[in-house]
């Protein structure tokens, strides 16, 4: 039972994931929320080991909640999921590659699919951005916690190398660190 | 070599040495494929990465399936699709094995703790990224905005959002189309 609501989450994950693995955050999201299936937690580690691994984010992503929730069968099942839609639509349109390019009706859905992957990756970044800082509730006390504001500023540092265009594994090392020093200088 | 073989091999090695994902493996994929290994062009590769654009899924596996069916068939779509998978699911599979077991030492919670702030920040420039290859429009900010207010706020299937904002830009576009001929005549 678990095996068929994973291989249909992760059908519908690669069936309506446009512009890369951030958009599918928020709907992995969604599911594992609805299935009970992982933590807001678990999630965002979720997402940054698969950062600091090879091979594609929406691959890794579907392995590790597959596995996390069904062991190898859902792992397989998971991947499988993901991989289908995007290999079934390219087998579709391989004959008809340059017909489909320059179909103005693409163009049009695209026209409005891009700005709505924007919006789902903002509501990716709302939702981490509520489990990294307000994970035991949104509330005043929180902002008086010494462990906010240095998360907060390991969040500013870690934007700015990230706009700067350092290597996502190297800022995942970085922050670690931080992490751990934090952690133990607060007595977290 | 066999042409299969060589098919999931260098596959294999294309998703076992790429970082990130997306774009970051087009260079890999261009490297074996148009350059060692001859089984596409540069135009072809480049027709790829646009294809990726509009279809969905992972763009490492719409550039193995197409190379795959280009070069062996529907056999070869599923052994470069395969290739291409293979090493990620051995490589998570691994580690969500010890996952379980390391988070219990205190040194490593600490550290997922600095790394979500991290991750945060990767989404925050993955939003940027996106936002910036978005035409400059009035109906793109608004169709951004109803697409945040509808999956952050009213929690309503990112599917949904996704199928409504595609047929509203088609819709769009004709509409757009219909009124920018008869302006022409």
């Amino acid at each position: 039972m678990v095996l068929i609501e994973l291989f249909l989450a992760f059908l519908k994950i690669g069936a309506f994931t446009f512009g890369g693995g951030y958009a599918m955050i928020a709907m992995i999201q969604a599911e594992a929320e609805r299935h009970g299936w992982l933590t807001p937690e678990e999630l965002v580690d979720f997402v940054a080991l698969s950062e600091s691994t090879p091979g594609p984010l929406a691959v890794n992503m579907a392995t590790f909640v597959g596995m996390r929730t069904g062991g190898i069968p859902g792992a397989i099942i998971a991947t499988l999921g993901i991989v289908l839609p995007s290999f079934i639509i390219i087998l579709i349109i391989a004959k008809c590659f340059e017909k489909y390019r320059k179909s103005k009706a693409v163009g049009g859905i695209m026209s409005g699919l891009k700005p709505a992957v924007v919006g789902l990756i903002a509501a990716a970044f709302l939702s981490v951005a509520r489990t990294v800082f307000f994970s035991s509730g949104i509330s005043a006390a929180v902002f008086s916690t010494a462990g906010f504001w240095v998360f907060l500023a390991l969040f500013a540092v870690t934007a700015v190398l990230a706009f700067k265009k350092v290597h996502p594994i190297k800022i995942i090392l970085l922050s670690a660190v931080i992490g751990i020093g934090a952690g133990y200088g607060l007595g977290l | 070599m066999n042409k299969n073989l060589d098919l999931i091999l260098t596959f294999m090695k294309i998703g076992a040495f790429t970082f990130g994902g997306g774009y970051a493996m087009i260079p890999l994929i261009q490297k074996e494929v148009c350059e060692n290994k001859k089984w596409l062009n540069e135009k072809e590769i480049s027709d790829i990465v646009a294809i990726s654009e509009s279809t969905p899924g992972p763009i490492a596996i719409n550039a193995a399936t197409f190379v795959g069916y280009h070069t062996a068939g529907f056999p070869g779509a599923c052994i470069a699709t395969l290739g291409v998978v293979l090493p990620s699911f051995l490589i998570i599979s691994l580690i969500s094995l010890v996952l379980t077991q390391f988070q219990s030492i205190k040194a490593v919670r600490y550290a997922f703790m600095g790394i979500r702030a991290a991750v945060l920040a990767l989404i925050l420039k993955a939003l940027w990224m996106m936002f910036k290859s978005t035409k400059k429009k009035a109906i793109s900010y608004i169709i951004m905005g109803i697409s945040l207010v509808l999956t952050a706020f009213l929690k309503i299937d990112a599917v949904f959002v996704i199928i409504g904002c595609g047929l509203f830009g088609l819709l769009w576009s004709m509409l757009h189309r219909k009124e920018q001929s008869n302006g022409t005549d």
